[in-house]
């Protein structure tokens, strides 16, 4: 008698313990759908044509747009990227490659640390090394910023995808007479490279939602400029100074903007993992193409 | 092939724009409505310059004009001797404005509010808690007054509004003065602090009960109460901009001695509004630099024709004195 | 021979040359820092840990509220994340099937892409008001005897700080969660089963246990990144230094003063923010260095079985 009373204890605490983790998994997915519900309730009456293309226009006013802040996003990241991309690749490379030595534990260590800096520090010391010497904020020291954000990222993803690269493959090419580096650049770096794009395109989209780095350094601007050495605006801050302003026609811009930028770091980062999962998305993107007509079929 | 144009690409749009001069500036949140007409409305007609500027707080406009890196600063406390020493060349203060620094309330069903400075300084003292205090209902007989706790709301960053207000509130209640004092940054007992003039009428708007202090524009822009504050004369003045000018006027030129930071904060005269101000926009000159050419003839602009739309977003239009002064100056 | 080693050589030159740069530039900013605050450092010295004043006018300062307001945030996000991530990461590896697993999986880092700007506008516009409605005054109703629930709430505070932090550190506890829990051999699992276990007590024994190092490992890799969180806090917990019980008062952390004070601060103040800065880069250091500890040690011990 008592053992089947046990076992139906025991049998309730399971049902107990499934009950939680159903409950623990809405509870974490309910801020995610609230969130996104209510940035586009807010932001999507705000977004045509115009907010893409126009500058912002002054209190009072209804209308205009964050083309300035757009651009200046995309031009910063890419100025990042530039800079994060070749050095991180290229320490990536050798931690994978030549780890052992107390550069590279201390290059690894290093590169840890910086994943953890908070972004507000990163923006005060590229203040500090770019904006004071050069006695102007500038779309260059907000590229500086991002890419010390991008650059333990990039270096991270790629140590760990070079090496997955099993070591028999690297023996093949040495020991068909190939210098260490051609090994390198030609067999192991070109053979992963989906997974490096992946930490890259990771990289990029963490760096397009950053505000701290940029708000002393890029400060921000009201017109569209492409000049490294001046102020320029970016999305992240264009919403953050919209948004706690008290004007109705500027709110609903930032609410725009964050639609906006939701829409594109969320892309990237899906954009990401479909490179990693391509095996599964390739044979819908082709069903895809061919219903929409975009490419004849080969066998008519 | 592809790379190689993208690359030309970006290198060509990355090259400095010549066709206009670009001039940089930075500070008062005070300022930044009417300022960012005035740039919209002379850029219409100026296409040769073309004006940024961020309204990052008072503090952060002086701070950022002593480290050069930026063109010209906005404030509404002026510079003090030891800090236009950092800057190593001159310093000019010109006035372009004149506003109101209100005190915006949100509480359902009271439409008039009087305040003075005692009881202003105890409620961010933290002294007076709650809307129904006696002495709060000493000044407002007449008002339906709730019986919840005040919320107060204060900036958080480096301000000249704040440093406005700490002025009034320090020249008339002494308590106030000693254990806070004045300035654009001081430690405030209670109270929440929000971001920018916009950060405290967004908290305010949004929160019931809350009180916090706010320019003039602000306050009308999001239909927000604002007390009527006892002057020097023993009126209880509502904020406008009329109000503003008589306080300016009331200035003479014993106050005045030429050197353009005065402050116009508690100025006796009939129906003069105690918490008023001036901003100041303050630039370095450079006789045949282009951006310092470009800003003097804006600033012309501004005590001149932009004057005419100071009305219109509820600031007050500068006082002709200072208009003289500021002309003969930057001539 | 001699030719390909000139040419490895050549670029392992480069290589160490770079891996270099990136180490000189961590001392360069550890270094501008230290400089930065050494005022501060020389005015204040150890005071500066244990004093509670914020004074700009009088130029005196003492981040002791600060670090109680990064603590009492960060804590009190982790010990609502915690659990939670946990939780998801068990049904996501063990319960769910796999393609609904990994849509799960999905949503989650979804939640980790989302820019914390996005987060503080909707913890200041969303959260905030709900917060002031609704929650406060449920829960001052029943548990307003505890000191935590006292005085009014304005909707911001160390409540609010401390949720939208949680919501941020869900995704990084679980996904490292699940990477533990995937390195355990499935012959202890199998064991379990065979012996008749129910499903909790499958998990409970021959999972939760032998990965506690993981999971501890997990949730202070969380802490340290609930700890460097700024815009986010900065926009929701309202900028007081204060030290109260209560979680409606405002308050403030460290990197939240820093984003807020920076720009307009001046002399003394700016030394004492960057000083505050220097203590939170040894804290995250601090914390990272544990968690990766605790981690690494955890693996080996598999590795050794």
């Amino acid at each position: 008698m008592k053992k089947y009373y046990y076992y139906l204890l025991r049998k309730l605490k399971n049902i107990i313990f499934h009950l939680a983790l159903y409950t623990c998994a809405t509870i974490v997915l309910l801020p995610l759908f609230l969130i996104i519900k209510y940035v586009m309730t807010k932001g999507i009456s705000s977004i045509n044509w115009n907010f893409f293309v126009q500058m912002p226009k002054p209190v009072g006013e209804i209308g205009g747009g964050m083309a300035h802040a757009i651009a200046g996003t995309i031009y910063m990241v890419t100025v990042a990227g530039l800079i994060a991309i070749p050095v991180g690749l290229t320490c990536g490379i050798y931690l994978a490659e030549y780890g052992q030595g107390k550069l590279a534990r201390t290059l690894r260590f290093c590169v840890d640390l910086l994943s953890g800096v908070p972004s507000i520090i990163v923006g005060i010391f590229t203040y500090a090394l770019i904006v004071m010497p050069f006695k102007t904020f500038s779309a260059f020291a907000g590229g500086t910023g991002l890419s010390i954000i991008m650059l333990p990222i990039i270096v991270k993803s790629t140590e760990e995808i070079l090496k997955l690269v099993p070591d028999h493959i690297r023996e093949a090419g040495l020991a068909l007479g190939l210098p260490r580096w051609k090994v390198i650049y030609y067999i192991v770096f070109k053979g992963s490279l989906s997974g490096i794009v992946t930490g890259i395109v990771l990289a990029i989209a963490r760096a397009g939602g950053e505000t701290a780095p940029l708000l002393f350094t890029a400060l921000s601007a009201t017109h569209l400029s492409f000049n490294l050495t001046e102020p320029m605006a970016s999305l992240p801050v264009q919403i953050y100074n919209y948004a706690i302003s008290p004007f109705a026609s500027w709110q609903e811009q930032a609410w725009a903007g964050a639609v906006v930028l939701i829409a594109l770091v969320l892309g990237l980062n899906l954009t990401a993992k479909a490179i990693v999962h391509r095996q599964i998305f390739y044979p819908y993107l082709q069903k895809m193409i061919l219903v929409l007509g975009l490419e004849k079929r080969k066998n008519i | 092939m592809c790379t190689k144009f993208i690359l030309a690409l970006a290198l060509i749009l990355s090259l400095p724009t010549f066709a206009a001069v670009k001039v940089t500036g930075a500070g008062s949140t005070f300022i930044y409505p009417i300022l960012s007409k005035w740039i919209a409305e002379y850029e219409k007609k100026n296409t040769d310059s073309q004006f940024n500027y961020q309204s990052i707080g008072s503090g952060g406009g002086i701070k950022q004009f002593i480290d050069k890196t930026i063109d010209f600063g906005a404030t509404d406390d002026f510079m003090k001797d030891d800090e236009i020493a950092k800057v190593g060349s001159p310093v000019w203060h010109l006035p372009v404005t004149m506003g109101a620094v209100t005190v915006a309330y949100n509480v359902k069903g009271l439409s008039e509010f009087k305040l003075d400075s005692q009881v202003l300084g105890d409620i961010f003292l933290g002294k007076i808690t709650h809307w129904d205090d006696a002495a709060i209902k000493k000044l407002n007989p007449k008002a339906v007054l709730p019986s919840t706790e005040i919320l107060v709301v204060r900036r958080a960053d480096g301000s000249g509004t704040t440093a406005v207000f700490t002025q009034f509130l320090s020249a008339t209640n002494a308590e106030f003065a000693s254990k806070i004092g004045k300035g654009k940054s001081v430690n405030w007992p209670v109270g929440i602090g929000a971001k920018g003039n916009e950060g405290v009428t967004a908290m305010v708007s949004q929160t019931e009960n809350a009180i916090g202090y706010i320019e003039l524009a602000y306050a009308l822009n999001n239909k927000l109460n604002t007390a009527k504050i006892k002057n020097q004369n023993g009126e209880f003045i509502a904020p406008s901009e009329d109000a503003v000018t008589i306080a300016a006027n009331a200035l003479t030129e014993a106050d005045y001695k030429g050197d353009l930071r005065v402050s116009i904060v508690n100025a006796k005269g009939k129906g003069a509004y105690p918490i008023s101000a001036l901003t100041w926009l303050i630039v370095t000159p450079k006789p045949g630099d282009a951006k310092y050419d470009s800003l003097k003839k804006f600033i012309n602009w501004i005590v001149t024709d932009g004057q005419k739309m100071s009305k219109e977003l509820h600031y007050a239009p500068l006082a002709k004195k200072f208009v003289s002064s500021v002309q003969n100056k930057i001539k | 021979m001699k030719i390909s080693n000139r040419e490895d050589a050549v670029s392992l030159f480069l290589m160490k040359t770079m891996a270099a740069l990136v180490v000189a530039m961590l001392f360069a900013l550890i270094l501008l820092l230290f400089k930065v605050s050494l005022p501060a450092i020389k005015t204040f010295g150890f005071k500066f840990i244990t004093s509670t004043e914020w004074n700009p006018v009088e130029d005196r300062f003492g981040a002791l509220s600060f670090i109680f307001g990064t603590c009492l945030t960060s804590t009190l996000a982790l010990l609502m994340a915690a659990p939670l991530s946990i939780g998801v990461a068990l049904f996501i590896n063990e319960v769910l099937p796999k393609r609904l697993g990994n849509l799960l999986a999905l949503f989650v880092e979804m939640i980790a892409s989302i820019p914390s700007i996005v987060f503080g506008l909707w913890g200041l516009f969303f959260l905030a008001p709900w917060i002031k409605t609704l929650a406060a005054p449920w829960l001052k109703l029943h548990f307003g005897f505890l000191p935590f629930f006292n005085g009014p709430s304005f909707g911001i505070g160390f409540l609010t700080a401390s949720l939208i932090l949680a919501v941020m550190i869900t995704p990084t506890i679980t996904s490292v969660c699940r990477e533990v829990f995937k390195a355990i051999p499935p012959l202890q699992k199998e064991a379990a089963l065979a012996l008749g276990a129910t499903r909790y007590e499958t998990l409970k024994i021959a999972v939760l246990s032998p990965s506690l190092s993981g999971i501890v490992g997990a949730i202070v890799l969380g802490f340290g990144r609930a700890v460097g969180e700024t815009m986010a806090v900065a926009m929701v917990i309202g900028n007081s230094a204060t030290i109260s019980a209560s979680l409606f008062s405002p308050g403030a952390t460290m990197a939240s003063v820093i984003a807020n004070e920076y720009p307009e601060a001046s002399g003394l103040q700016i030394s004492s923010l960057c000083f505050v800065g220097l203590l939170l880069f040894f804290i995250t250091i601090f914390i990272n260095g544990l968690a990766r500890t605790i981690i690494w040690r955890g693996q080996n011990k598999w590795r050794r079985v």
